[in-house]
């Protein structure tokens, strides 16, 4: 049984489809790409499996358990967790107290006061944020700033991670750092599901990649077929 | 063309530009490049006149800018396409580059300008009457940047305009860059894409912590150990 | 930094408070007839802007609603204020509230920013109209007379509802409760998907500030003896619940009890001395406070503290 499964998923804005009858699975441990030009719709499709949208027709099954259009916070104590493509942090509230949103709302089970501080302490360590923790958030640069989502989302204990062009904006010495926290996450036995411009990052740390353009599914496969498919050169890569 | 001398500037009490040096020649493309937090955004912010930096000045064409307010800078023929591809969501596209002709001597030739917007970018015109809010990602950074064209600046700066592109459309924008400049404009550039910036720029300046710290022409820069280190990921 | 000072330092509010509330509650002991009207009075304001701060400040959905509220607790006291004791009147009061505000708040707090402002402002005028016409059409009257109850009761009871709030508020404030309607102001939809049940949240806690708004309407009732819909439900007492809020500062309880409190009694001194000048002269405080203290009083006080304090550690 996959982690994750989507059947025909599909989302119109407008009599625009953004998302067309998408069929995708994620495994237990995997790392896998979502690729796709501008406006192709793959963070439309992270709305509807975290159920900021819900699909007009398809499932998604997490699990084995559908999980269509369930409400975000259902989903997130179901165990997908997100990071978004704008960052999203709570600006005026210090980066513990983003981190310890998680761990008191991330879970169904309850958590006392002392252990969520100590747990949200153990977070931020993990993404390298304590010399800055009892900042606002606001204050953060922007690569910081998406270091403390992607703290936020592991402390509400997820077992797969959507995580939104994390590398965008970052120089290539930053992107290594990043990759390197993305293969770390993955070793604490988190499913990660990415969408990333950044073809270095993607080619160096996914099983598998899925390629979406203007909302359909055009191509899956390992990096080295996605990257010599004459289709994804074609709409996505260039020469 | 523009040269900026000895600024620094601050946040509150925290110091975020220290002695910051500058020149850009007219018709040359110059590069910025430093990490998250270096200073980059602040240094355009004084260009600008966002920020008010506490010494130094700015020089424009042979006259002080610095200290000057916004529009009156953007009066002078400097523009900026901001970071993300911020346009204004709730207009449409046309209405947006409109926006842009705003200074009183873009605003006269606005419809030749758009013409010339409309050729570089002919997805634009497919979505003239589109609402800004329902772009893609990579068509919000082309009306950012047909935007800024259309005030007719003598000086673009460019902000990450590289950011949250799909490889395709990143190379689509550095190509668009070099032929704004083939048009007479000069181009300042910020820039995460360490590699990109300096192919395509003719100079660049290296921020670290808020001070210079090299600059030279791009091929050398390139060379360098510690670029390759520090930026290339090498 | 000696570890002596800290402790008094954050000792500082909550003794303040606890001796505050000591002379308040011996108050009906030593106070003269006009002093204990005035408090009460003062009292009344200040669980309007306090209770309303309790969910507008955090979230930041601003709710012009106290309006309706309190003229629910008003018209619950002057229906069966002649049958029930009045503590059970007011408790009644603020339990209709409650319900009411859990209906409305279940309808509209999926709207932001200024619609949801403009529907709390439309309930008020809703309620005053429907119930103008239920009166005229079934009883076949238009006012009302409350029944009178001595001042020492009514200030004691509005002391206690003003006792609950703060101790409603303090709790809210110190949970993972309070934690989570900031997340709402800061950011909603990663509140959401973080785990927080949004909806849930703010109905809930739109409702439970709804209890202490519906409950001073029930107790001032008993001092006003006629009511009549326009008199209870007058949207005045939303402005002044938000403009003594906003005046006093939002980020902590102390400001809109700061607020209303300064505004209340200036409000009784003005209007005895200047009556015709009052609302002018209000007019002229808020205007400076919004252009030059835009935390409000209490963000002055912090930042006169944080001097001093500031000043102290340079002489150590």
């Amino acid at each position: 049984m996959p982690l994750l499964e989507g059947k025909g998923v599909t989302k119109y804005f407008g009599g625009l489809a953004a998302v067309l009858n998408v069929d995708f699975h994620i495994e237990q441990g995997e790392v896998v790409g979502l690729i796709g030009p501008n406006g192709a719709g793959k963070t439309t499709l992270f709305n509807l499996i975290s159920g900021a949208l819900t699909p007009q027709s398809g499932t998604i099954r997490f699990r084995g358990e559908n999980i269509t259009g369930l409400k975000p916070h259902v989903i997130c104590r179901k165990g997908i967790a997100r990071t978004f493509q704008l960052v999203r942090v709570f600006p005026n509230m210090s980066v513990l107290e983003n981190v310890l949103m998680g761990v008191l709302f991330g879970k169904s089970d309850g958590h006392g006061m002392g252990q969520a501080l100590e747990e949200a302490e153990k977070w931020v360590d993990f993404v390298g944020l304590s010399p800055v923790k009892g900042l606002p958030a606001r204050s953060l640069t922007l690569a910081n700033q998406k270091r403390l989502e992607v703290a936020r989302a592991l402390a509400t204990g997820p077992k797969l991670l959507l995580l939104d062009e994390l590398m965008a904006g970052l120089n290539p010495t930053e992107v290594a750092q990043t990759m390197e926290l993305v293969n770390r996450i993955r070793e604490q036995g988190i499913t990660v599901f990415m969408v990333e411009h950044v073809m270095k990052a993607i080619m160096g740390i996914c099983n598998r990649i899925i390629v979406l353009h203007h909302g359909e599914k055009i191509a899956e496969g390992t990096p080295q077929e996605i990257a010599t498919s004459r289709t994804v050169i074609e709409v996505y890569l260039g020469e | 063309m523009l040269e900026v001398q000895a600024l620094n500037t601050f946040y509150g009490k925290l110091q975020v530009l220290w002695d910051v040096s500058l020149q850009v020649q007219e018709g040359e493309i110059v590069a910025i490049v430093g990490s998250n937090g270096a200073g980059k955004t602040t240094l355009l912010n004084s260009i600008l006149g966002l920020v008010r930096p506490a010494s130094g000045h700015v020089t424009f064409l042979g006259q002080r800018i610095d200290g000057l307010p916004s529009h009156a800078i953007a009066e002078q023929g400097i523009s900026i396409v901001p970071e993300g591809g911020r346009v204004f969501p709730d207009m449409n596209v046309r209405e947006n580059l409109e926006m842009g002709a705003y200074p009183a001597h873009a605003w006269e030739r606005r419809r030749e300008t758009l013409e010339y917007v409309y050729q570089l970018f002919p997805r634009l015109r497919e979505r003239e009457r589109q609402l800004a809010r329902t772009l893609s990602g990579g068509e919000r950074q082309m009306l950012a940047i047909g935007r800024a064209l259309m005030s007719r600046p003598r000086l673009c700066l460019f902000d990450e305009p590289s950011y949250g592109l799909a490889p395709v459309l990143v190379k689509e924008t550095f190509e668009i860059i070099q032929k704004i400049r083939e048009q007479g404009v000069t181009v300042l550039l910020v820039e995460q894409n360490v590699r990109r910036a300096l192919e395509i720029a003719d100079r660049a300046y290296v921020l670290e912590n808020g001070h210079i710290c090299m600059e030279g022409a791009c091929a050398e820069l390139l060379e360098s150990d510690h670029i390759r280190r520090a930026y290339l990921g090498m | 930094m000696k570890p002596g000072n800290v402790n008094l330092r954050k000792l500082w509010g909550p003794g303040l408070t606890f001796v505050v509330l000591a002379l308040l509650a011996a108050f009906p002991l030593y106070a003269s007839a006009y002093g204990l009207i005035l408090v009460t009075d003062i009292l009344m304001f200040v669980i309007l802007a306090l209770s309303w701060a309790l969910f507008s400040a955090p979230t930041g959905y601003v709710s012009l609603a106290p309006a309706a509220f309190f003229g629910v607790g008003i018209y619950t006291s002057a229906i069966l204020g002649k049958q029930l004791p009045l503590p059970l009147v007011v408790f009644l009061g603020g339990l209709i509230s409650f319900c009411l505000a859990l209906l409305v708040g279940a309808l509209t707090l999926r709207l932001r920013g200024i619609y949801f402002a403009m529907f709390t402002f439309g309930l008020v005028e809703l309620i005053k109209h429907f119930w103008l016409w239920y009166e005229i059409r079934f009883t076949g009257t238009r006012g009302r007379f409350v029944v009178v109850v001595d001042q020492k009761t009514i200030y004691i009871i509005m002391f206690v509802t003003f006792v609950l709030l703060l101790g409603t508020t303090y709790l809210i404030r110190r949970s993972r409760w309070g934690l989570a309607l900031r997340s709402v102001g800061e950011c909603e939809e990663a509140a959401a998907h973080i785990g927080v049940n949004v909806n849930i949240l703010k109905t809930i806690t739109f409702a439970i500030s709804a209890i202490f708004m519906g409950a001073a309407g029930s107790v001032i009732a008993t001092r006003w003896t006629y009511v009549d819909p326009y008199i209870a439900f007058n949207p005045l007492y939303s402005f002044m619940a938000v403009l003594m809020a906003i005046f006093g500062g939002i980020s902590n309880p102390y400001g809109p009890i700061l607020g209303a409190v300064i505004f209340a009694y200036l409000e009784e001194i003005l209007l005895t001395r200047f009556p015709y000048y009052y609302m002018l002269i209000f007019g002229v405080v808020l205007i400076i406070t919004v252009l030059y203290l835009p935390e409000g009083l209490i963000g002055l006080v912090m930042k006169l503290r944080k001097r001093m304090a500031g000043g102290q550690d340079a002489l150590a």
